[in-house]
């Protein structure tokens, strides 16, 4: 059954007098890996930011599977089963790569607030629990050996990896990549490739990416957004094909 | 010999207090990034109802638990009620709030409890403890001072280090933003922070105001040299601030039993001075300074 996933309808974003999203519209399939490209300014991180209420859209809606999205608090996404990466990586300096993958993993905790402040006992017992998940995430992305290792002593290909076994460690049904492969050498893209790809068996996944090579070979589906609008949109073929997104990206090219 | 021995002893149990408040400040420090200049006063105020307590009670521990049980609640009050009001906006909005605060729970506790001095009972003895004839600088609440601080202490570390609300606190503490996303409540986790340093001061409020007597600003001078502890220790680290409490209590003892005890606040004001001109994230940290 290939229902929607996300359903984004006559989104309009603006700051002051710049127009970062015009009555942007697009559907995104349920375990397919959905793409979104476009030069840089093009409003690709701004529609990312507007799913997960880090930005208030001035127009038009945001569905996940029928839940709206559009004035959501960010604090409520990991509970709807949503996760999302970040360009800077963004991963905890002060705690070890498994704990920050732990961090990820909270959704899943058991014992509530107060039991957990309370009774010790079971909060160890859910403290083994997210360890083991969290070690699962790790070792799905192949850093399983870093477990115990501080972030700021990892290079920028490990510190993406455990950024990314963070966002899988809640189990999200809907997962949003914020340029996954940016300052990740050449042969490293293929093996990403095939973890996103072996993402979608059991998530929803949305990609913002850059290079082109990565996405036309993960993309089920791909969006091309330019200067805020929306100018084409097909299978990674059909997009690559259109003359429209050729001359936004040979128009930078030149500029 | 002996008397070196006993202004160590003295120095390491005033040293504890200003731990305590060290510890509280670096709690709230690490959550919100506000320097909450009325942590003092907050702790002053859960004395005196503590006080309150003991009089008409007669049990010390009852009132002990009190002031405890009020530190938590008014530490999480004051974090939802005026502290989120100035969360990310400019720093100094919290500086002006927090000394507001500071200025208007000292007025309060003058308008209820009246403005003289108070005397308040320790915990346990105040006899100086001896070995054979030679007699020590300290007492069996020294003792007790010491042993609530460390345990207190060794709670936080291990609810901090082992626990998964201990795990949510610390990702909050570095990237509230980052945590939101993956689903943490963060203004849970900062009233709590908030509420367990509220905790932490009414403990060294119980503990120092056996000492100094019990007035509304009979913790100004104790607020000021746990400050300095959490800035010897950078602000940043619970152990610096320990260390840096036992350390400045040691090296005011000292400045008090060989120089002169009239220079004593003089000496913990230039302590804070140095390490703020000199080493502005802390002795024990090689980062670079921090703007403050």
């Amino acid at each position: 059954m290939d229902r929607d996933s996300l359903e984004i309808s006559g989104l309009t974003v603006r700051f002051e007098s710049l127009t970062a999203l015009d009555d942007v519209s697009l559907t995104a399939a349920q375990h397919a890996v959905t793409g979104i490209i476009g030069p840089n300014g093009a409003g690709k991180t701004t529609l990312l930011n507007a799913i997960c209420g880090f930005v208030r859209p001035d127009k038009g809606q945001i569905l996940f599977r029928g839940n709206d999205l559009t004035r959501v608090r960010p604090d409520r996404l990991a509970g709807l089963g949503i996760a999302r990466t970040l360009q800077s990586v963004g991963l905890f300096r002060g705690l070890s790569v498994a704990e920050n993958v732990m961090v990820g993993a909270t959704p899943l905790a058991k014992a509530g607030f107060w039991s957990a402040l309370a009774g010790l006992p079971r909060s160890d017992a859910d403290e083994a629990r997210l360890r083991m998940i969290a070690l699962e995430a790790l070792d799905r992305v192949g850093a399983v050996d870093l477990a115990d290792r501080m972030p700021e002593t990892l290079a920028h290909g490990s510190r993406k990896r455990v950024a990314l076994a963070r966002a899988l460690a809640g189990l999200p049904r809907l997962l949003l990549l914020d340029e996954p492969a940016s300052g990740l050498p050449e042969d490293e893209l293929p093996e990403l490739g095939e973890l996103i790809t072996s993402i979608a068996q059991d998530a929803d996944v949305l990609v913002i990416e850059h290079r082109m090579d990565l996405m036309m070979s993960v993309c089920d589906h791909i969006f091309v957004l330019d200067f805020g609008v929306l100018i084409a949109q097909g299978s990674p073929a059909q997009v690559q094909a259109d003359p429209l997104v050729t001359e936004a990206y040979l128009g930078v090219l030149h500029e | 010999m002996v008397e070196f021995l006993n202004f160590t002893l003295e120095g390491l149990s005033a040293g504890m207090i200003y731990a305590a408040i060290g510890l509280s400040l670096v709690l709230i420090w690490r959550g919100t990034r506000v320097l909450n200049y009325a942590q003092g006063a907050m702790a002053m105020f859960t004395s005196y109802l503590a006080l309150l307590v003991i009089n008409a009670t007669g049990n010390y521990w009852l009132g002990f638990a009190v002031a405890l049980a009020s530190g938590l609640v008014i530490g999480a009050v004051v974090e939802r009620v005026v502290i989120r009001q100035v969360t990310g906006k400019p720093p100094l909005n919290a500086v002006i709030v927090s000394i507001g605060l500071l200025i208007g729970i000292e007025g309060l506790a003058g308008l209820l409890f009246g403005s003289n001095n108070r005397s308040f009972p320790p915990a346990y003895s105040i006899n100086g403890l001896s070995i054979g004839s030679v007699a020590l600088g300290i007492t069996w609440n020294d003792v007790f001072t010491a042993v609530a601080v460390l345990a207190a202490a060794g709670v936080f570390a291990v609810v901090f280090r082992y626990t998964t609300v201990g795990l949510r606190l610390r990702a909050t503490a570095f990237s509230p933003a980052v945590a939101r996303l993956l689903g943490v409540r963060v203004g849970r986790m900062l009233t709590l922070g908030w509420a367990l340093a509220g905790l932490l001061g009414a403990l060294a409020g119980m503990l120092v105001t056996p000492s100094t007597f019990l007035s509304p600003n009979s913790m100004d001078v104790i607020f000021v040299l746990g400050f300095t502890a959490a800035v010897i220790g950078g602000l940043e680290s619970p152990a610096g601030a320990v260390a840096g409490g036992l350390i400045l209590g040691v090296v005011l003892s000292y400045a008090g039993g060989y120089l002169n005890s009239q220079v004593v606040n003089l000496f913990g004001l230039a302590a804070l001075l140095l390490v703020l001109m000199l080493r502005p994230n802390g002795l024990f940290s090689s980062a670079p300074a921090r703007r403050v």
